[in-house]
């Protein structure tokens, strides 16, 4: 019987299985701004990665864009309450930039043009869980959704993947972010409702 | 709306604070401690309201203040750093 | 302060545009408030689902009765249920009344430039309405840009040729027959007379979107006024 109609998952099912609790889902792709949009050039573009011990590791548009190339399609959850289904990104796996990064440490701060962070533990950007992402639905990545590039972390709250990422900074203690710091969670996870300090 | 830098100003933070202040907070002066320009919170630049309300200056865009509502708390960050204040709301 | 929510009766919705509508609410216990100032709109949904938006006073006080002026968003989440959908007789909740930067108080009934953005005529037209209550003498210079004729808030109250409100309508798009101006944005031209007919120290109240407001600003600084006597209030 299970040769009849593979993947097939029905409809309301389908999105009580892919709606975390409280969330609704959209065909918008809402922009929320916590400052002026950063206008970044990817002439002067660069993505930093600092360890613990302060050594850093630094690409160039030019030199990120030659590294494997992921397509990732994905559902988002925003803390804001909607969630959209089938976002297809294109760029690339933090775990390529960590390929030669030498750290114990346990935790990130993402840095991004404009000022914005946001923590987040460091193994919850490895192995495949996480990007670095320049394109959306196959166009370069607008500003008001953080390009040129932004950090993607689906499995967290979508204020966890950083707009216009310029860097992370590795260390092992875990530093509340923008949004972490005025009561929003550390974690963020939507299926367990992590929205705020204490969920 | 359509705009993406569009931003409201500080007057729109009169509603938020007397949650939590016991004087009108839109007259208060504030000075910028990275461009040094002074007004009322009234000409900050507000960005907003989620997923919390962001207080900038409005000629440099450092941080003044940050916002959020929860439930009954309500979290104020002043300057652009950590720790904030959390506060239970005054509802009626 | 901890202003109370407070329940607020629609008594009237008037239009004043095709998607502007003018609501009067009766407020009981509303302790007064003025010209320039806002109000919180709290709305309820049935699942406790809560959402709240600042709306400006249109009229001075008037006992328990206020007026609000709501531009219609199409797609938002309050704008269009208070436009077109909150039954005459049912309650919201408001807060307020808000804000003391944005005012203009009873004492101050000297000339004064007002310059505002399509719905951000609202609070200017409380403080209009209370000059004219008051029967101040000095005159009020009212610049407002609109789209088209249709686009005119208190259309009424604003033609009525009262000397002691000077108002010029500027088009941006579609200008009646016989207007001199072509439509376009509003521009230095448009503020120079209006800025040389007020003293250096009278104050300049600009409302409206956000970029119409950053660029009357930058405008009035580029006619050489002292920042401390622009007041702006922006919406998004």
């Amino acid at each position: 019987m299970s040769s009849f109609s593979p993947g097939f998952r029905g409809r309301a099912r389908s999105l009580a299985d892919r709606l975390p609790p409280g969330q609704y889902p959209t065909e918008q792709f809402p922009v929320l701004s916590a400052g002026p949009t950063p206008r970044v050039s990817t002439d002067t573009w660069a993505f930093t990665i600092t360890t613990e011990t302060g050594e850093t590791h630094s690409w160039s548009w030019t030199e990120m864009m030659a590294l494997p190339q992921q397509e990732t399609v994905t559902d988002i959850h925003c803390v804001t309450r909607w969630s959209k289904f089938d976002t297809p990104w294109r760029g690339v796996s933090l775990d390529a930039f960590f390929e030669d990064v030498e750290t114990a440490a346990d935790f990130v701060l993402a840095h991004s043009y404009g000022g914005y962070t946001t923590n987040l533990p460091l193994e919850d950007l490895l192995d495949g869980k996480a990007w670095l992402v320049h394109t959306y639905d196959g166009y370069p990545l607008s500003p008001e959704h953080g390009g040129p590039a932004r950090l993607l972390v689906p499995h967290l709250y979508l204020w966890k993947s950083a707009k216009w990422v310029r860097g992370l900074r590795l260390s092992d203690d875990d530093e509340p972010g923008f949004w972490e710091s005025v009561g929003y969670h550390e974690y963020g996870d939507p299926w367990r409702e992590q929205r705020n300090w204490g969920d | 709306m359509a705009d993406d830098t569009a931003h409201l100003d500080g007057n729109c933070l009169a509603g938020p604070l007397s949650e939590i202040l016991a004087v009108e907070a839109t007259t208060a002066w504030w000075r910028c401690p990275e461009c040094a320009r002074s007004g009322p919170l009234a000409e900050l630049h507000v960005f907003g309201p989620d997923p919390g309300l962001t207080a900038r200056c409005p000629g440099c865009a450092y941080v003044a203040l940050r916002l959020v509502r929860e439930g009954e708390y309500v979290w104020l960050t002043l300057g652009s750093g950590t720790g904030a204040f959390r506060f239970r709301a005054v509802t009626s | 302060m901890a202003l109370a929510w407070r329940a607020a009766r629609l008594d009237e919705r008037r239009p004043q545009t095709a998607t502007a509508r003018s609501l009067v609410f009766t407020v009981p216990g509303w302790p007064g408030h003025l010209p320039g100032q806002h109000v919180d709109v709290r709305l309820t949904a049935d699942d406790g689902y809560q959402a709240v938006r600042s709306y400006s006073l249109a009229a001075p006080a008037d006992g328990d009765r206020i007026e609000l002026g709501v531009q219609s968003v199409p797609g938002g989440e309050v704008s269009p249920y208070l436009a077109e959908e909150l039954p005459p007789g049912a309650e919201v909740e408001v807060r307020g009344p808000l804000g003391n930067w944005f005012v203009r108080r009873p004492e101050q009934t000297e000339p004064a430039l007002l310059i505002a953005g399509g719905s951000g005529v609202v609070p200017l037209a409380a403080m209009i309405r209370a000059h004219r209550r008051a029967g101040a003498p000095s005159l009020l210079q009212l610049l407002y840009s609109v789209r088209t004729p249709a686009d005119v808030w208190y259309a009424d109250e604003l033609t009525d040729h009262d000397p002691r409100l000077d108002v010029r309508l500027l088009y941006t798009r579609q200008a009646p027959p016989g207007t001199a101006r072509a439509p376009a944005r509003l521009t230095l031209s448009d503020l120079e007379k209006p800025a040389a007919r007020l003293e250096s120290t009278g104050t300049v109240y600009v409302c409206g979107p956000t970029g119409f407001v950053e660029t009357v600003g930058d405008l009035l600084l580029d006619l050489g006024r002292d920042p401390a006597t622009i007041r702006t209030e922006r919406f998004g």
